[in-house]
């Protein structure tokens, strides 16, 4: 694979704020990004609302927006730049989804503008609960037992059938904003309650509980040949229940042996090709049973993520650097 | 620890501490898990195994993951060891496996410096001891140890006294003849598991006896030390290349090797670990491989008709051969992974094919 001399332009979206909870993870691999693609001789169009990250200094992009980060900011920069094509993997959620954003409004056709890294398809994928857990069972793994809901109601008769404790997720938020565990009814009501408030598409996920059981997170590459590595595997302290984000983690997994972790390595290579991510790094979180081999596909983010810039210092590879020159068929 | 050239190394013993006075080869291994499957990996026979990564035992040891019944390794060395294992399935601690196979456990050892050492000088012979203080006693001990080249540990390293017949997993698609040279136990069930019933016989067994059992295809075993050394099992093989499909795995790819005329060296430290990447020349992807070999087939040697099927992309070196007119294929990696990646499975699939439409030819 040969670097993609059909594009001269690229987009990139950075992360926006950084908020209480979240580091500088978007802001280190976007910079990355930006430095890659440059040396590549790519021009880069850089969109960011935050002017206090290293990616907005100026010699790191070619234009440089300190805007907003909105669809109607974002469709009136492609007017202006038109730019060939938009990596809109290494911004985290906040750069997913406007993505998708601007896709659905039809901007990405209207200019032209090609989405590199992932596609919406498989951005999809990933992010929508009922469309990941079909994935995942098409490619015999398994997901927690859930479904999604739209009303508190729904969520009560749900209880009825997988018991409680219950993990209430809101699809399309940032950092697991929102999602809350239920032992009972009232927690389960309060719970879903506010987790429709905070999804942008008013709607949860209501899942079994795997709180407790042992939680470990694989860093995977792909490229455009379709050849996969795992750069780490991550074990957290923490058991299911405490967020990644407030976990310890160690990198790599401690507690697995050969065979166990094999099953995971496995497991994630037919995930990220299920899914589709064409190229870059993707996270995959699995839950393994404390007492047995039972283990269950928490999610996947189809993007470089916050776990990627430890596993990246963790091993001296630069996840989000390789990714985006993947993204172009460098490297490939 | 002294090293033949003088290095020494200290720390302290975890298990086997009654064992005094240990000599072999040092190698290093660069796995990160696996390594119950690494020390009772027959290839290590005999060899002072020393691992990179810096907490070993963390899961402990699990029965079944064993690749033979006992520890191969002459002794262990480790920056760390983890005496509070945590696994469901874990029934005994890496000490107390090493001490019941009388095996030398040392920790502390500076392994980064030690490997370093290793990477820029060479795999060396090495004495570790509880008792002997003196660096220059111990280091000519080191020097008096066998060297690696020219040793064949692989002829005698069977633990079978006669064929043994362990039969396919579900339906049979074929009967193999494994010649064992110190084989991998995940190799007879990957094989098994996709209906190749395997006849184990000794590495030794000449090519009359191997072809008088009428099987639908051979297999060459791993196994430790030079295969330069091996004259008889590769005049065997010989007998048996183009009245059988043949597939080898690491020392049964370079006794396959030389049996078709290439040459065989030892390398500077060889390939140790489980993230090895090889390029398949046939499909164009690259797969990573599980490796543990110090001797490889010498590329410029290959002569017209052996085919280059794999090349390690770390240092170029050749990973795997085909004879195509011969149906005889071999690999220098370890598609059975144990520890490793599994990403090589397709081999089996391979060889259990050609067998199986050499069954229904017959």
């Amino acid at each position: 694979m040969a670097r993609r001399d059909d594009i001269e332009s690229i987009l990139i979206i950075g992360s926006g704020p950084i908020v209480i909870g979240q580091a500088a993870e978007f802001d280190y691999s976007g910079t990355q990004a930006c430095r890659a693609l440059r040396d590549e001789g790519y021009r880069i169009i850089l969109v960011n609302s935050n002017p206090a990250t290293i990616m907005t200094d100026p010699e790191l992009a070619d234009a440089t927006y300190v805007e907003p980060l909105t669809a109607e900011t974002v469709a009136e920069i492609i007017r202006r730049e038109r730019p060939d094509a938009l990596l809109p993997t290494l911004g985290g959620q906040t750069a997913l989804n406007l993505a998708i954003e601007l896709h659905e409004r039809g901007t990405l056709d209207e200019y032209g503008v090609e989405l590199l890294g992932a596609s919406v398809s498989s951005i999809r994928k990933a992010e929508d609960r009922q469309l990941f857990r079909e994935a995942m069972e098409r490619i015999g793994l398994k997901v927690p037992e859930s479904r999604v809901v739209n009303r508190v109601e729904e969520a009560l008769e749900l209880a009825r059938y997988i018991g409680f404790p219950l993990i209430i997720r809101p699809s399309f938020t940032l950092g697991g904003k929102g999602g809350a565990t239920a032992h009972d009814p009232e927690e389960l009501r309060r719970a879903v309650t506010d987790g429709l408030d905070a999804s942008p598409v008013r709607s949860v996920l209501v899942e079994r509980s795997v709180i407790g059981w042992k939680e470990f997170e694989l860093e995977v590459m792909r490229d455009l040949a379709d050849n996969v590595v795992i750069i780490c595997s991550i074990e957290n302290l923490d058991p299911m229940g405490v967020h990644t984000g407030d976990s310890i983690t160690v990198a790599p997994a401690q507690t697995l042996s050969d065979k166990q972790y094999q099953t995971l390595r496995n497991a994630s290579i037919r995930i990220i090709r299920e899914i589709g991510v064409q190229t870059g790094g993707s996270n995959i979180q699995f839950a393994v049973d404390p007492e047995g081999d039972d283990f269950y596909v928490i999610e996947m983010n189809p993007r470089v993520s916050r776990s990627s810039a430890l596993a990246s210092k963790a091993t001296g590879f630069p996840i989000a650097k390789i990714a985006a020159k993947l993204a172009v068929g460098v490297l490939a | 620890m002294v090293l033949e050239d003088g290095a020494s190394f200290t720390g302290w013993t975890f298990a086997g501490g009654e064992a005094g006075e240990v000599s072999g080869e040092v190698v290093f291994t660069t796995s990160m898990v696996g390594y119950q499957e690494t020390l009772t990996d027959p290839s290590y026979r005999g060899q002072i195994l020393l691992f990179t990564y810096p907490l070993i035992g963390n899961y402990g040891i699990i029965p079944g993951d064993e690749e033979s019944p006992k520890v191969q390794a002459a002794a262990v060395l480790v920056r760390e060891y983890t005496p509070h294992y945590s696994n469901w399935a874990s029934e005994l601690s890496l000490a107390a496996l090493l001490e019941e196979n009388g095996v030398l456990g040392v920790e502390g050892i500076d392994t980064r410096a030690l490997t370093r050492h290793l990477r820029d000088k060479g795999a060396m012979r090495g004495v570790i001891s509880t008792v002997e203080r003196d660096v220059n006693v111990l280091r000519e001990k080191a020097n008096a140890h066998p060297k690696m080249v020219g040793l064949d540990l692989a002829s005698s390293i069977t633990e079978l006294s006669e064929p043994v017949l362990l039969p396919a997993f579900g339906e049979e698609r074929g009967r193999v003849i494994a010649l064992d040279y110190g084989v991998k136990g995940s190799i007879y069930k990957e094989l098994r598991s996709r209906g190749a019933s395997v006849l184990a016989m000794p590495g030794s067994t000449p090519a009359s006896e191997v072809l008088a059992q009428e099987p639908d295809g051979v297999f060459l075993s791993n196994g430790p030390g030079d295969p330069a050394a091996l004259n008889e099992a590769v005049t065997n093989l010989r007998g048996v290349l183009g009245e059988r499909p043949v597939f080898g795995i690491c020392l049964g790819h370079q006794i396959l090797g030389l049996a078709l005329g290439c040459e065989t060296y030892k390398m500077p430290f060889g390939h140790h670990g489980a993230n090895h990447p090889v390029r398949n020349f046939s499909t164009g992807r690259i797969e990573i491989t599980s490796q543990n070999h110090g001797f490889a087939v010498r590329e410029e040697s290959l002569p017209a008709g052996v085919e280059m099927t794999h090349r390690n992309l770390y240092d170029g070196t050749v990973e795997g051969l085909a004879s195509p007119s011969l149906h005889a294929w071999s690999v220098q990696y370890h598609p059975e992974s144990s520890p490793g990646p599994r990403d090589s499975g397709y081999l089996f699939d391979e060889f259990v094919e050609e067998i199986s439409e050499k069954k229904a030819r017959a």
